[in-house]
């Protein structure tokens, strides 16, 4: 029960009392309960992290370190490495985010910095994040029917005339890198923008008049001030997106071509952790699972590799900038 | 660009049928309404800022005294809605005619804002910024450190120009935010209630600085602060508050010499003011 040292002094029938203990009572449970969530995350994340590894144990033990630098993937002899998978990944995420971050930061930039009457930006951002609640399926479906006989002509016309350009050197047949990126640059481009807009918005007006107080032109005040200003916030859209393009599977097993090669072409089918895990799992036997579970561990290894090393350079950053090391 | 072959010569303005200003007029402030959207916020100012002096701005909130020092270097251009009707004649143009750009003058005419703000970039980045905007070729390092020691800030900052300028503290900020204006030497200086974020320290040496500053610009000062008037300005210009019309709208009431608006004051606004009675 609450104390009140001040009863003794205080005068009868006053307004001020000490919270009473019911008010004490929902503080504490409120903190308790608050502490009970952030451990079972921890704890969740912890039991996924276990399991997971716990079951892909056998095959760490059988292929060691050799499953991540070998590249056939042969069920019969039980012969498995991911080389090509975790290229492919890497490579299919790096060119969405190059695409997809390039135009979600320029979204962000027209959405944020008076260029459109503020209702009419709301419903551009909108719509921008309608774009996110579209199914990752319908997304590959559209991908098979329209990006890959739109972008073949131009592909392969690339592929003849530019051969001799590594990214241009095979011809694309169908599914490939090329529309797989494309999509999952789409995909990613909502969580760039709007995550990018909002940095963007954070950047303090004075901050903005003292750019325009310079005599900056529009251009000048938002590439030399407000995105300077706002870079920490963009690199968490960036790392975020990232992490989106690393994860999404349903897309990329219907776009990419499932196929275990590792070409810096464009046009090259390839194949990703995510999409391995989606297209062989359901007819895999024992041994199999075992190496998939390998996969998935290396996949969660890498997504959250990404998302700590993200945060940290953004620490670091923003004391940096802040000053206060 | 003949603009800056005339400098001092206070050459008539271009196609204006306003009285050429006095030689020693830096900035010939003639506004006769200020609008943001259908709302009268200033009428009637005629404010000839001098040159090489500084001319403070004061009275009461909402009189529109930092409206009037924004529309001198087309800051009020960020604000949708704003409209000058009037003239405002710099370097024998009016800074309001249709093929000024405010980008410009804003490189003629710096400012110096209310809160501190240095961008989230080093010390020296800070100064260099106005520079670099204006594609100065020559000695970069030299001309951030003048610039620095003009703002009085050399000596605090020197061993930690790659330190970020938003770790400095406030005083030091907006001294910082003084450096960054007059690296690139404009020839008129604004502050709008430059000290009202500082501490009494910090406002001193701002107000020395200003001081010290006159030789080389003009300056032009709002504040809040009647006795920062008499500290620091040369002339003072007194603007109301018109509230017969409805609306809130400012004018200029009277402008004269700092010591005679504060010791003799024509009208009897200003006396009530000067003494206190309304702020």
């Amino acid at each position: 029960m609450a104390s009140n040292p001040f009863s003794a002094a205080a005068v009868a029938g006053a307004i001020t009392q000490p919270p009473t203990g019911r008010d004490y009572l929902v503080d504490r449970s409120f903190r308790s309960l608050a502490l009970v969530g952030a451990v079972l995350i921890i704890a969740l994340m912890a039991y996924i992290l276990y399991e997971i590894g716990g079951q892909a144990w056998p095959a760490i033990s059988k292929y060691h370190i050799d499953f991540l630098t070998t590249s056939a993937w042969n069920v019969q002899d039980g012969v498995f490495g991911i080389l090509p998978v975790i290229w492919g990944t890497l490579y299919s995420s790096l060119l969405a985010l190059l695409i997809g971050g390039f135009f979600g930061l320029t979204v962000a930039i027209f959405l944020s910095q008076d260029f459109l009457p503020p209702r009419l930006a709301f419903v551009f951002r909108t719509i921008i994040e309608m774009l996110a609640a579209i199914p990752s399926v319908v997304f590959g479906l559209w991908g098979i029917f329209v990006v890959i006989p739109a972008i073949r002509p131009v592909a392969n016309w690339l592929h003849e005339s530019f051969g001799w350009i590594p990214f241009f050197s095979t011809s694309l047949s169908g599914p490939g890198l090329a529309p797989a990126t494309i999509v999952l640059a789409i995909m990613i481009l909502p969580t760039v923008a709007a995550i990018s807009q909002d940095a963007l918005n954070l950047v303090p007006y004075r901050t903005k008049e003292a750019a325009y107080g310079m005599g900056a032109t529009r251009w000048e005040a938002i590439l030399k001030v407000m995105v300077p200003t706002a870079a920490g916030g963009i690199f968490s859209a960036m790392v975020l997106g990232f992490g989106r393009a690393l994860g999404e599977t349903m897309a990329l097993a219907m776009l990419i071509g499932n196929s275990n090669t590792i070409s810096l072409s464009l046009f090259s089918p390839a194949k990703t952790l995510a999409s391995l895990l989606a297209s062989n799992f359901p007819e895999a036997g024992p041994i199999e699972v075992e190496a998939l579970m390998y996969a998935a561990l290396v996949l969660l290894l890498i997504t959250l590799i990404v998302n700590i090393a993200g945060i940290g350079i953004l620490q670091v950053t923003q004391r940096r900038i802040s000053g206060k090391s | 660009m003949t603009a800056t072959q005339t400098i001092g010569s206070a050459a008539s303005p271009k196609g204006a049928a306003a009285p050429s200003p006095a030689a020693d007029v830096a900035i010939d402030c003639r506004v006769e309404k200020i609008f943001y959207g259908n709302f009268l916020a200033v009428r009637d100012s005629h404010v000839p800022v001098q040159k090489g002096k500084i001319t403070g701005f004061i009275g009461p909130s909402g009189c529109g005294k930092s409206t009037v020092l924004r529309s001198l270097n087309r800051m009020n251009d960020m604000i949708t809605g704003f409209k000058l009707e009037g003239h405002v004649h710099f370097m024998g143009q009016d800074l309001y005619a249709s093929y000024v750009d405010p980008v410009v003058v804003r490189r003629y005419i710096g400012m110096v804002f209310q809160q501190p703000n240095p961008f989230s970039m080093s010390i020296y980045d800070n100064v260099a910024f106005g520079l670099r905007l204006n594609r100065f070729k020559g000695n970069l390092d030299d001309k951030v450190e003048h610039a620095l020691r003009r703002a009085a800030l050399w000596d605090e900052v020197k061993d930690k120009l790659k330190a970020s300028g938003l770790s400095l503290s406030g005083g030091q900020q907006q001294r910082l935010c003084i450096a960054r204006a007059v690296a690139t030497e404009p020839t008129v200086l604004l502050m709008d209630e430059p000290c009202s974020a500082l501490d009494p320290i910090a406002t001193r040496r701002v107000e020395q600085l200003m001081l010290e500053l006159k030789d080389d610009y003009t300056i032009a000062l709002v504040t809040h602060n009647m006795q920062q008037a008499t500290r620091v300005a040369d002339i003072t210009a007194f603007f109301g508050v018109d509230i017969s019309q409805g609306g809130r709208t400012g004018y200029l009431v009277e402008m004269g010499e700092t010591k005679q608006i504060f010791e003799e004051p024509r009208e009897q606004l200003t006396k009530q003011y000067i003494r206190g009675e309304f702020s």
